[in-house]
């Protein structure tokens, strides 16, 4: 009885397209919006992935501040990514891609999305809708913002770095941005940054290398010559942080194929989501072998730097290296970290979270590293590299130091030893405990 | 033994002072407290609370007696502000001081 039905209906379905054929025009084929459907949904998933490593941002951050801080790094982290969303439908997207420009500069003005339900004939089909396009890249700023906060935890003021963010998400990023991924002077020059090593983490590395300089250290960090840790208060959470960036990375990377309307742009995909992992596994392992060696002790905040420097480091060619590049690419990216936290120290540059040897460092290794594999020479990747160093290191410094004149970008004395969650939100993080 | 509530950013400041006298032990514990320094208000999802007690630093020393007035100086001096909330010290008796690892008892405890 199944049989016969399921031919009926097998039938009743046959006949449809005839009749779909009497009333309209031909229907579209795969062929024709397929593209465009697989591409906007890839954008919306991977979207939403690197959305959540605002979480994973969050926790690694509120993981390894003191216990005092830790509800102003909560704060931190949900303000800057609303500013950032609210930045970049305002002035960043447009900026950002702006179309025909003279490949430097070309200022924006607010997104609008796609009509609803836009029909076939008025969409992109050889792209993606506006709005997946819009969120993929809102993400991306977001994460640059986060860079930003890690680093300069524990003793900056809430207001003044949310200016810094207005400025680093509206304009410096978008600016920078439009360079390579909008089409400008850096991607006709041959530059190549798959996903983001330069234009995403190095951009927030330098701006918060700049800050961290302006800022100055946290009070008895440096102390008669000694390097003074100030451990975190809750290294569950900065693992949990760790796994959450680690999956969102799979949406960074994977997403920046910006195509999964074919076989081989899907199997794309697949190769990303492979190599990423790779490198952030490399990464991890190599900081887990290299402070056994050097500590005598497994130091897990390395560890979890480690990761996620194989991560940034596989960022600007996560397609093209095979498993074994993937993993060598990313292994070198524990290496830096391992030996740049310290070397920050020495040169009395605190960075709470080692942003700066993560995302900074590695971001530029990562970059270099696509000569290897994929389609780009040193002369490009330094050219690139340099650029956005100047710019968002310069442009950073006068920011900072604007609002270092106007607002005063640090907390007192006194506020900074009683604790960020007290002074500047009266409202502890853990009011039932007292510790650190 | 000398105890003594001070402000926690001068913990530090205390602790150097009186390891330049000669105090070679010290035991600290984090407190919350309240003398002549009130609490103040806070809100919390727009409602307004009273914080009544205020974080602390609760020194406590033990030292020969002779030692004891440089200590109770050393403290008063390091860790005032001249605002209110700097804190108080209070000089007590000890019966008996052991040392734990060897057995030695009272000055030799020390």
């Amino acid at each position: 009885m199944r049989k016969l039905k399921l031919s009926l209906a097998t039938l009743g379905f046959a006949a449809l397209p005839g009749l779909a054929l009497a009333q309209d025009a031909a229907a579209p084929g795969f062929d024709e919006i397929g593209p465009y459907i697989m591409t906007t949904l890839l954008f919306c998933m991977a979207g939403f992935l690197v959305f959540f490593m605002a979480a994973g941002f969050a926790m690694l951050e509120g993981g390894l501040v003191r216990s005092k801080n830790v509800t102003m790094q909560m704060t931190k982290n949900i303000a800057l990514y609303s500013i950032a969303a609210i930045m970049y439908w305002l002035v960043g997207f447009n900026t950002m891609y702006p179309g025909e420009f003279n490949g430097f500069f070309s200022l924006g003005g607010q997104t609008v999305l796609d009509a609803v339900g836009v029909s076939a004939a008025d969409a992109a089909l050889d792209y993606a809708s506006v709005g997946s396009d819009f969120f993929f890249q809102l993400v991306f700023v977001a994460a640059t913002a986060s860079i930003v906060s890690g680093a300069l935890a524990e003793r900056i003021k809430l207001w003044p770095f949310l200016a810094f963010v207005v400025v680093l998400t509206g304009f410096m990023y978008p600016i920078s941005g439009s360079w390579q991924w909008g089409g400008g002077w850096l991607s006709e020059m041959g530059f190549s940054d798959f996903a983001g090593s330069t234009v995403v983490h190095s951009v927030g590395g330098w701006a918060a290398l700049a800050g961290a300089i302006v800022l100055g250290p946290r009070l008895g960090k440096y102390k008669d010559g000694r390097v003074n840790p100030m451990p975190g208060s809750n290294l569950a959470l900065a693992t949990l942080g760790t796994f959450i960036l680690w999956l969102g990375w799979f949406g960074f990377n994977g997403g920046s194929q910006l195509a999964m309307g074919t076989v081989g742009d899907v199997s794309d995909v697949s190769r990303i989501f492979a190599n990423t992992n790779m490198a952030a596994a490399a990464g991890a392992v190599t900081a887990l072998i290299l402070t056994q060696v050097m500590y005598k002790k497994v130091d897990l905040t390395m560890v979890l730097n480690g990761a996620l420097a194989g991560l940034v480091s596989i960022t600007a060619e996560p397609l093209a290296p095979t498993l074994f590049g993937a993993l060598w690419i990313g292994a070198v990216g524990g290496v830096i970290v391992v030996f740049t936290v310290p070397m920050l120290d020495k040169f009395k540059i605190d960075d709470v979270v080692g942003a700066i040897p993560v995302h900074l460092l590695a971001g530029i290794w990562g970059t270099i590293a696509v000569i290897f594999y994929g389609d780009a020479s040193l002369v490009t990747q330094l050219t690139g590299i340099i650029a956005y160093g100047v710019f968002t290191f310069v442009a950073s410094l006068i920011v900072w130091f604007i609002l270092k004149a106007t607002m005063g970008i640090r907390v007192s004395e006194e506020d900074e030893i009683n604790g960020l969650d007290m002074s500047e939100l009266g409202m502890e993080a853990y009011p039932e405990f007292k510790a650190g | 033994m000398i105890i003594a509530a001070i402000k926690p950013f001068k913990l530090e400041e205390v602790r150097e002072a009186l390891t330049k006298i000669g105090v070679s032990g010290l035991m600290v514990t984090e407190i919350k407290g309240f003398g002549a320094q009130a609490g103040h208000t806070e809100i919390y999802r727009g409602a307004e609370y009273e914080v009544n007690f205020v974080p602390k630093v609760k020194l406590e020393i033990v030292v020969p007696s002779e030692l004891a007035d440089q200590v109770v100086d050393t403290i008063s001096s390091t860790a005032r502000t001249g605002k209110i909330g700097d804190g108080k010290i209070f000089v007590l008796d000890v019966a008996q001081a052991v040392r734990v690892r060897t057995g030695e008892t009272n000055l030799e405890a020390l």
